[in-house]
């Protein structure tokens, strides 16, 4: 379990990744996904580039609407309050709940959106928030519809993301989270979100899927099978009943 | 008691390197110009290798370059044992996922892993055997057998006669685990030119036996190889098993004539090749009269033991196990056990702690948890009924184990007690009103630990054990070396040993060294297995320190001039006169001058060996109770509360024996709850890292209250008993008491584990 022989290169800016990038270098941050796949040799890149220390993905700007994440928070910074919370702790309730806190301390929110595991955390969440994610290329694209399919995103090659800009929760606005896993820190089998007039499946094999009613499951999540239909509509119905609780 | 003698709650004296990662395991090792070497292993299950191509200049070794090396061979003397060859690399078939087909060295690991990728191997499948029992018949996976059965055991007995108004017959699986300590195997190997020897450093927690059958696998002579074990990352019955690859870096070494070699297991060779335990088959009744007194015991099981018969515990272990075991605590009057160990292609099935008896616990209990709610009996009641009472100790059973001690209804009374049993009763129904499923469960075991010549003898394996040795030393400076040939993976026995040697000679637990882990250090031991070290370690320790006080006490009334002078507290005394052991120590080695010649001669140095008064073995026994509740809609289990009632005899660290008690718990969690080792149809392993594999975490381990019973043993040197396995032995049984508690109203039971949310629905729907 040691990846192929690889070079390492560290950007100082965000250009100069790009350029390593448009190269077919594949972007390092917290490796917490990519480190266990070049272990296990299911990706061979010739260069890997490390961006999680480029000035543009770090840090966060606050307006009256929105917050603005850098990509490469980790999601130990928002457990910890270390940036600003706006969704009312929804946030960092999830962020404590993401595998364990090694992962936590090095993992990032950008890196989780951009890896596109239907089973993580933040591609539901950030569906669910209506976020926004900026790229590399300057695009804005929305978290709902960003991934496609399962590891599979919205992003051209070579581009990345590099913020995540969330829309702040009213005050007071109440939501729910029900995550089915085996135990803590395990990848969802099934994910319910809860917010204010929203209701979002997530861990769904696919894209994480927004609802007008659980009973829609069976029919926006045909690809499911009858079990994991089941289940998904578990984690709605509890996150919707957290919610209104 | 003294504050740091027998009975003594000190803290571990190893944790402090521990806990600050200072630990020194296989892979910490470093040597000047060490290479690395990887492991090509089958893609597939059951196949021939036709041939392999390596690269161009690539050091790559197959079993034709190891000449004069011999395979592993782990029989029994059973009856009807079939023997297996298991080569260091294949000869020609393979018969697992993960078996060594070629060896490769290079400079580091990924390299070494490079040249694994550019070797075109070309196998020949064959069709895989991957079930027990519908494989059992056939096709045969080793050349010449007829059928797959490794060993078939019998207890018989004519049941025909039984008339019992309550039958229950329970068919229960438990599935393939992994063992998974948090080091895995590892070696780091070279040839000493001076000493003419292989010295390997590996994780082993049987190091002399480990040399014994490495030697004789590499055509060597015992004092050609020397065995080093440092600290050991827990092991369970993995550490104690002679691998392949010890062998074939063992010839390497030689071989490369004084290049160290290097191999550290990675997670994913251990979890899909390597260290599989526990699948077991069970078709069992029980017999009972409407008061749940039970009839007559009767079952029929299977285990899978994979591909090959493992050293030095040999494929025999768990089948004849299971018929040896079954009866579990209980007073059975009738019994009949019928058992096959069936080869099938996957890894061989190694002892991990608990061996059999967590299956044989799990099967018996939640059958007995059957029986009384067929007969509209409360489960403690059936178990009372049931149960030796202490007037009974010691009691032979069924099938001739002598129970040495204890008061076993009472542990189930206390821990019955503890979960309060009527007022669980009202919440149990008012939480039903609401559609919430509690449910509490019960397990009882005893635990055979520390048994010897006579019993091991039996099996025919490979090794049994005889007297266990240590080597006592005194210091000039007046410590104290204890040279031990167990080895402590776990165990804390750098504390508990230490604690034993202070008791009889009053030395400073402090000034007490632990020498283990080394073949060239210490006396010919079987090691560390059978939950034996505190019973026969220490008894060594206690046998060589006295007679070391022994050999002082002459020398101590010499120097006082005082014949009637007393060893006693770490001193020889004389009224107001003392002299301490470290002034006899120093008086000994470097002032001979004030002794007898006769004093001279006996060094004070010795070798003791110590066996129990009788070999039969120490009973500890448990009573595991637990409170869950049961998600009707994921099938989710929580264990709201644990409660272990346990005797382990007299406990030479109450501190280490529940230590021992709630890591064990934690592993039996695990196997109740979580971990299952799949195979598809082709015989490939479906979890190859702990995303598939699940172990439980520490949220998913309750605050576990442990309520101690102290009944000495009357054959053991300070009346311990064996609890080292224990902790592992009863949550399976215990935790799917307490599910199929939830949902009897329901009508429905869990059979098969781990109880996955996916199998409690299955049984709920």
């Amino acid at each position: 379990m040691k990846p192929v022989a690889f070079e390492h290169a560290t950007a100082a800016t965000l250009d100069e990744a790009r350029t390593l990038l448009a190269a077919g270098a594949k972007p390092l941050a917290g490796g917490q996904s990519l480190g266990p796949m070049l272990n296990l040799r299911l990706v061979r890149p010739e260069r890997v580039v490390d961006i999680k220390r480029l000035p543009g993905l770090r840090g966060f700007t606050e307006s009256a609407t929105h917050l603005t994440l850098g990509a490469a928070t980790t999601h130990a910074e928002i457990e910890d309050g270390r940036v600003p919370d706006v969704t009312n702790g929804l946030m960092r309730h999830v962020a404590q709940g993401i595998a364990y806190r090694a992962v936590r301390n090095r993992g990032t929110l950008g890196g989780s959106l951009a890896h596109a595991d239907p089973a993580a955390d933040w591609p539901s969440v950030m569906a669910a928030l209506g976020a926004t994610l900026l790229t590399s290329d300057g695009r804005r694209i929305p978290a709902d519809g960003f991934l496609r399919a399962p590891f599979t995103t919205a992003l051209d090659a070579g581009e990345i993301v590099t913020a995540v800009e969330i829309p702040r929760l009213p005050p007071g606005a109440r939501w729910g989270y029900c995550k089915i896993n085996r135990k803590i820190g395990e990848f969802a089998k099934a994910i319910g979100i809860a917010t204010p007039g929203r209701l979002l499946a997530g861990a769904v094999e696919g894209p994480p899927t927004l609802l007008d009613r659980v009973e829609d499951i069976p029919a926006r999540l045909p690809w499911l099978d009858p079990a994991a239909q089941r289940l998904a509509a578990i984690a709605v119905t509890r996150a919707q009943a957290m919610r209104d609780a | 008691m003294s504050a740091q003698g027998v009975g003594a709650a000190l803290p571990r004296r190893e944790d402090d390197r521990f806990l600050r990662g200072r630990g020194r395991y296989v892979a910490d090792i470093a040597m000047a110009g060490m290479r690395e070497v990887a492991f090509l292993r089958s893609p597939v299950a059951h196949g021939v290798v036709r041939g392999l191509r390596a690269p161009q200049g690539a050091m790559v070794f197959t079993m034709a370059d190891l000449d004069g090396v011999q395979p592993i061979r782990a029989p029994s003397a059973l009856p009807g044992f079939r023997r297996t060859d298991q080569w260091p690399l294949a000869t020609d078939r393979v018969r697992q996922v993960g078996e060594p087909i070629a060896m490769v060295v290079a400079a580091t690991r990924a390299e070494a892993e490079d040249i694994l990728d550019a070797i075109a191997l070309d196998i020949e499948e064959l069709p895989p055997a991957t079930d027990m029992l519908a494989h059992r018949a056939g096709p045969p996976i080793h050349e010449g057998w007829p059928d797959n059965v490794v060993l078939h055991s019998l207890v018989e007995d004519d049941l025909s006669a039984v008339q019992a108004p309550i039958v229950v017959r329970r068919r229960l699986r438990t599935a393939r685990q992994h063992m998974a300590p948090l080091e895995g195997r590892g070696v780091v190997a070279r040839w000493d030119t001076r000493l003419s020897q292989l010295e390997m450093h590996t994780s082993s927690q049987m190091v002399h036996v480990t040399k014994t059958g490495l030697a004789e696998c590499l055509g060597l002579q015992e004092s050609q190889v020397r065995i080093i074990s440092p600290d050991v990352g827990g092991g369970f019955g993995y550490k104690g098993i002679l691998l392949q690859e010890e062998v074939a870096i063992g010839w390497l070494a030689r071989r490369l004539g004084g290049t160290p070699l290097r191999w550290i297991e990675d997670r994913r060779e251990g979890l899909a090749g390597q260290a599989n335990c526990r699948e077991h088959h069970y078709d069992i009744t029980v017999h009972a009269d409407h008061d749940g007194t039970i009839l007559a015991l009767d079952c029929e099981a299977h285990v899978d033991v994979g591909a090959y018969s493992a050293y030095p515990f040999s494929a025999c272990l768990e089948g004849a196990q299971i018929g040896s075991i079954l009866p579990g605590p209980y007073v059975v009057p009738r019994y009949r056990c019928r058992t096959w160990s069936v080869a099938t292609n996957k890894p061989p099935i190694l002892p991990y702690r608990g061996v059999a008896r967590t299956g044989v616990c799990y099967a018996l209990e939640t059958t007995l948890d059957a029986v009384a709610r067929a007969g509209g009996l409360d489960p403690i009641a059936v178990r009372l009924r049931n149960l030796p009472g202490p007037a009974d100790m010691p009691y032979t059973n069924i099938t001739k184990k002598i129970f040495d001690s204890g008061d076993y209804p009472e542990a189930l009374r206390r821990a019955a007690d503890a979960m309060d049993r009527d007022g669980f009763a009202q919440r149990q129904r008012a939480a039903r009103d609401k559609g919430r499923l509690l449910g509490q469960g019960f397990a009882i075991f005893c635990e055979q630990g520390a048994h010897g010549t006579s019993v091991y003898h039996g099996w025919g394996i490979p090794f049994v054990p005889g007297a266990e040795p240590c080597q006592a030393r005194l210091t000039p400076d007046g410590g104290l070396e204890l040279r031990v040939g167990v080895h402590s993976h776990g165990q804390g026995m750098e504390t508990t040993l230490a604690q034993v040697a202070h008791e009889i000679l009053g030395v400073p637990v402090e000034r007490v060294q632990l020498i283990h882990g080394d073949t060239a250090l210490t006396p010919y031991s079987t090691g560390t297995w059978g939950s034996r070290c505190a019973v026969m370690a220490g008894g060594a320790v206690a046998e060589a320190c006295t007679e070391l006080r022994e050999r002082l006490l002459p020398i101590g009334q010499h120097l006082l001039q005082a014949p009637d002078a007393v060893f006693e507290a770490g001193a020889v005394r004389a009224g107001n006169a003392s002299v301490s052991v470290a002034e006899m120590a120093r008086t000994f080695h470097r002032a001979p001058q004030n002794l007898t010649e006769a004093m001279q001669a006996r060094g004070l140095e010795c070798t003791a060996g110590h066996k129990t008064a009788r070999d039969t073995g120490t009973f500890s026994y448990a009573a595991h109770a637990v409170e869950v509740e049961v998600d009707p809609a994921t099938g989710h289990v929580d264990l709201l509360r644990y409660v272990i009632v346990e005797d382990g005899g007299v406990l030479l660290n109450p501190l280490v024996a529940d230590g021992q008690v709630l890591g064990g718990t934690a592993q039996g969690i695990g196997t109740a709850l979580f971990e299952e080792m799949p195979y598809d149809a082709a015989g490939q392993p479906l979890a190859s890292t702990f995303a598939d594999y699940m172990l439980p975490g520490a949220s998913d381990v309750p605050d576990i209250e442990i309520l101690h019973m102290e009944t000495p043993s009357p054959i053991s040197r300070f009346g311990q008993k064996g609890i080292g396995e224990s902790g592992a032995i009863g949550p399976p049984a215990a935790i799917v008491n307490a599910i199929n508690d939830a949902i009897a109203h329901l009508g429905r039971e869990v059979t098969d584990i781990p109880a996955t949310p996916e199998r409690v629905l299955a049984a709920l729907s």
